[in-house]
């Protein structure tokens, strides 16, 4: 093995797995919040899924692929919000949204923690996370599992799971779809019984025991668990050289 | 100049208490920070708030003259939340109406097109709906019989928009990156107040920018108040950029009543001077 290889960082190993999720999408929109998916997502467009679309989470599409708090050196595109909500609900869209709390369904909340009516701490609200969850992928990064984002019951639902989804009927069923979630851990789906999340992959180095013990329900465990994969020479020079040299994925992960 | 264009002692009269008031521009960006502190000193209170918030309605929440907010977040963006309707919020001071972003687009599309709701697929199997028993769903009459959400409209009494360049006529001029969805806000309002970084005549306007860039037209707005700064301490791009410190200082004062007097007492009572001067520092 290569010395890179061996030397991949956890938030590195996040930032390819964050990548995966955009494994074999076409002209679509990704929205990634938060330091490791944008990183990720930037990632992909500058390997496998060249024709990713990025964009400053503003108004402006990016012609290039610009590094992270670095400048784009032109643009693709105008999209202003009202022009994002039309093609969210085109479907044109995989987001990765960040969140305080997340179920064994898929539900997530970052509106606020307690009671709605008056919660004991105030978070972002709503947010578009119900248009989303509702007209196109929807993955999330946790970057810090434990048991309280991974928990029985999500406060608030702002993002639909899939049973809630389907208790709504298949005008809200019909284009729902969470993908994966991606935390500091591990990386999940939701191939468990009945659609619940399942362990999918646990980042190399982390015990199966450290996974179950930052987890408020019960997730289910495959037989055989494969490790996350690491970084490929390509990626980690990318990653290291040309979209991230300041590190600050290490804010999120510490390596 | 004389049309629609009314002077700073003049505003006042324009807010009364109990009103549904829409505020344009989207977290901490091209908030109508003049007008807000114009409402600020009319005392006026019992408000209802229709806002993508930012410190408009931090501001409103802090001089207690908020009844209800209706919102899908109050942001100040490089501070995640408006620390004041925190405050609000966890102390119980006011109502909440919590909507999906997308949800108020289309509530406030419905009344500017005067209809009574507008139908998305937005808010099925979310909370939102949960805890807004007022929004209903609706059933498609066509084969798919898909159910979906009935939006409620948004009408308002009174919608406060900040924009870069105004005429007398009531033209709004947006030369920043993004219109946010201040035209849908106009449209739902039954008068608009429109303050804009500069006043100047309508041939001006589009000497030298395309006419795509008039947002707002005269059937939109009602009076016009020239506020040079009147952004600030948000973005008004691409004239000036969010003040940050200051945006510190106004979120610092949620933690202490007499931080919060003084800065009310130096922004918000006499705010025309020092955001003329803080905008051509």
């Amino acid at each position: 093995m290569p010395e890179t290889l061996s030397t991949a960082t956890r938030a590195e190993i996040a930032v390819a797995a964050c990548s995966d999720l955009f494994r074999g999408q076409h002209d679509i929109l990704a929205s990634p919040a938060g330091i490791i998916p944008t990183l990720g997502a930037r990632l992909a467009a500058l390997t496998h899924a060249p024709s990713l679309m990025l964009s400053d989470g503003e108004s402006t599409i990016y012609g290039d692929v610009p590094a992270l708090g670095g400048v784009s050196e032109f643009s693709a595109g105008y999209l202003p919000y009202r022009e994002l909500f039309e093609l969210i609900a085109a479907g044109k869209r995989h987001v990765v949204m960040g969140g305080a709390q997340i179920d064994r369904e898929g539900n997530h909340n970052f509106s606020a923690i307690g009671d709605h009516f008056q919660p004991h701490r105030q978070l972002l609200g709503s947010r578009a996370a119900a248009t989303n969850t509702i007209n196109h992928a929807t993955s999330y990064w946790i970057a810090r599992q434990s048991t309280r984002s991974f928990v029985r019951d999500v406060d608030f639902v702002t993002g639909v799971g899939a049973n809630r989804a389907k208790a709504a009927g298949p005008g809200a069923a019909r284009f729902h779809h969470v993908h994966r979630v991606v935390t500091n851990l591990g990386v999940y789906d939701f191939s468990g019984p009945g659609g619940t999340m399942a362990l999918l992959s646990l980042h190399p180095g982390v015990p199966l025991d450290e996974v179950l013990d930052a987890t408020g329900f019960e997730l289910h465990v495959p037989e055989t668990i494969p490790a996350t994969r690491l970084p490929d020479e390509q990626e980690l020079r990318l990653i290291r050289e040309v979209l991230d040299p300041a590190h600050r994925r290490e804010q999120e992960v510490s390596p | 100049m004389t049309g629609k264009v009314i002077e700073a002692q003049s505003l006042q009269g324009l807010f009364q208490d109990g009103m549904t008031i829409g505020i344009g521009g989207w977290g901490s960006r091209r908030k109508p920070m003049a007008l807000v502190a114009a409402l600020v000193r009319s005392g006026a209170k019992d408000l209802r708030i229709v806002s993508f918030g930012g410190p408009d309605v931090g501001t409103l929440c802090a001089t207690g003259q908020v009844r209800e907010v209706v919102h899908g977040f109050v942001t100040l963006d490089s501070i995640a939340v408006d620390p004041h309707f925190a405050a609000a919020r966890q102390s119980g001071a006011i109502a909440t109406t919590e909507l999906d972003e997308s949800m108020l687009v289309s509530g406030l599309r419905a009344a500017g097109r005067r209809l009574p709701f507008e139908v998305t697929r937005t808010g099925l199997g979310s909370d939102v709906l949960t805890v807004n028993p007022q929004i209903r769903t609706i059933t498609s009459p066509y084969e798919d019989g898909e159910t979906l959400v009935a939006m409620p409209a948004v009408p308002l009494d009174l919608a406060l928009i900040h924009l870069n360049r105004a005429d007398a006529l009531g033209n709004g001029q947006c030369l920043g990156p993004d219109p946010y969805v201040d035209d849908l806000f106009a449209r739902a309002a039954a008068r608009t107040i429109l303050s804009a970084e500069s006043v100047v005549s309508t041939r001006e306007l589009t000497e030298g920018a395309h006419p795509s860039t008039l947002l707002l037209n005269r059937t939109m707005v009602d009076h016009v108040y020239e506020a040079p700064g009147g952004a600030h301490f948000t973005t008004c791009l691409p004239a000036y950029p969010r003040n940050e410190e200051l945006q510190r200082e106004y979120a610092r004062a949620a933690s202490d009543p007499a931080l919060w007097e003084r800065y009310r007492a130096e922004y918000l009572e006499n705010e025309t001077i020092w955001r003329k001067e803080a905008v051509h520092a």
